[in-house]
Formats: C-alpha cells, structure tokens, sequence
C-alpha cells in the first residue's frame, strides 16, 4: 500500500484524514482510487475536464510527477504520494500568471 | 465550509513569533519574503505554534512576487506532523506596499481555511502586519477576509 498525504484544506473530504492508505501501481491509480473513496476531493483536485488543477502539485516520495512520468508514474508499496496545493503571491497587481504555476496535466 | 455572518475568524500568534515574521520581511527588502504558518485550529482560531522560513523561489521578479518550493512545504508538514502541528498558514511580504491582498494574492491562493498573513516593508522597516483567512468553500467562492491577530 502507498500513502497519499493530504493537506489541510481538504482533509474535510477525506474523512478528516491527514493521510490515506491506498493500493495501486501509478499515481493515476492512486488518485484515482482516492477519489473513488472519497468523492467529495474529485471537484477539489480535477476540473471538469477530469485534468488535474494546475495548481495541484503531486510529488511521489521527493519527486515532482511532472518531471517523471506524470500520472503515469509507477508506484510501489510504502512510497508516499503528497498532494500539494501551490503556495503562491505578491503584490503583483497586473493580473499576470507565471506560466511555471500553470503547467498542464494531460 | 460555509462562514457564519457572526464569526470572527482569529490568528493567535506568540508576540516572539509575530516579530521573527517582521524581522524576516526586512531582512529580504526589497525582495517578498515568504514562510509557513504551523499549529493546531482551537475551534475557529488557527493557533500559531512555530514558524518557517522558506525561499522565495521567484528570483525572476522578487521584489513583487512570491512561491514557496512544495519541497519545503511536504518536508514542514512531515516534520511538523511529528510535533503534532499542522500548517495553518502562510507569510509574506510587501515593500514598499499596502499590507492588504493583491489580486494575485487571492487568485494564487488555494489553502482554504489557512491564514494568509501579509507585511508591510517601508523604506526597509516592517510597517504593518495583517492577516486574513483564505474562506469559501472551493476556487469558485474562494475569498480572503480580515482577520483579527491575537498577539496571546
């Protein structure tokens, strides 16, 4: 089983839990399956299109699953997924919005 | 979570705690400084319990822009988890502008019930100190609102 962590924002639709235990073999399975047992987080993490929000960071272990396989990242028994909504700012007033902060998830 | 029209929402912070916020704003001017907020909700109040300073990794526009590595916020909320605190909020810094929220503020922001804790740097000295809960229920409704700072 693997771990997927989850921030604080959304741990009132995870069932209050700060982490969730669940078996697959890629991140896409795993979030899959979270969502499955709690689809309260479906509309949280996902747009309607079914793509990850952009500000929705997933790293495996230390890792950044944008720069390994993306979703389809495998995964093992006791690696740790973790949910990372970006943390983000300034006094920037312009309205502009730094492509790095927007990377797309297919 | 849906915000009563009676509840005032509070952040109770060390005055000790309040201050290394400040100090770390003027340290960086005139670049944002940035840093994480840890401890527990006591009912509606986030309770402050340590501070974090992070990076600010927009080294391409600083002065105006601020993003803390997730790396760093996954590494605070594991070590903080073993403390039994949690990250109630976050930190930043304006120079040389208001200590109110940006557009950019709320539009980057996505850690619904977290403070979002803003500082004022004039001329390189820590002028205000505001803090605002990130409320709403999701990005639709998402809004930060004034938020009392308890120096307990």
């Amino acid at each position: 089983m693997s771990k997927i962590s989850i921030p604080t924002p959304l741990r009132q639709y995870a069932g209050k839990q700060a982490t969730v235990e669940v078996k697959a073999g890629t991140v896409a399975e795993a979030l899959t399956t979270l969502v499955s047992q709690h689809p309260d987080l479906r509309r949280h993490l996902y747009t309607d299109e079914g793509r990850l929000r952009s500000f929705v960071n997933v790293y495996l272990n230390d890792e950044d699953v944008r720069y390994l396989q993306k979703e389809a990242t495998p995964v093992k028994d006791d690696d740790s997924i973790s949910i990372v909504p970006s943390i983000a700012g300034g006094r920037c007033d312009f309205g502009f919005h730094d492509p790095r902060l927007q990377h797309d998830h297919p | 979570m849906i915000a009563s029209a009676c509840r005032t929402p509070m952040l109770r912070i060390a005055r000790t705690q309040f201050d290394e916020i400040r100090r770390h704003s003027e340290e960086t001017y005139p670049h944002e400084c940035c840093g994480v907020l840890l401890g527990q909700m006591d009912q509606e109040t986030r309770v402050v319990t340590s501070v974090a300073r992070c990076g600010n990794t927009r080294s391409d526009s600083p002065h105006n822009r601020y993003h803390i590595d997730p790396r760093e916020l996954i590494r605070l909320q594991r070590e903080g988890r073993e403390r039994g605190e949690d990250i109630v909020g976050f930190y930043h810094s304006h120079p040389d502008h208001p200590a109110r929220w940006s557009p950019t503020d709320l539009s980057e922001a996505h850690w619904i019930g977290c403070s979002y804790v803003i500082t004022s740097v004039e001329g390189g000295k820590a002028a205000d100190t505001n803090s605002f809960e990130l409320a709403g229920s999701g990005e639709h409704d998402k809004r930060l609102i004034d938020e009392k700072i308890d120096l307990g």
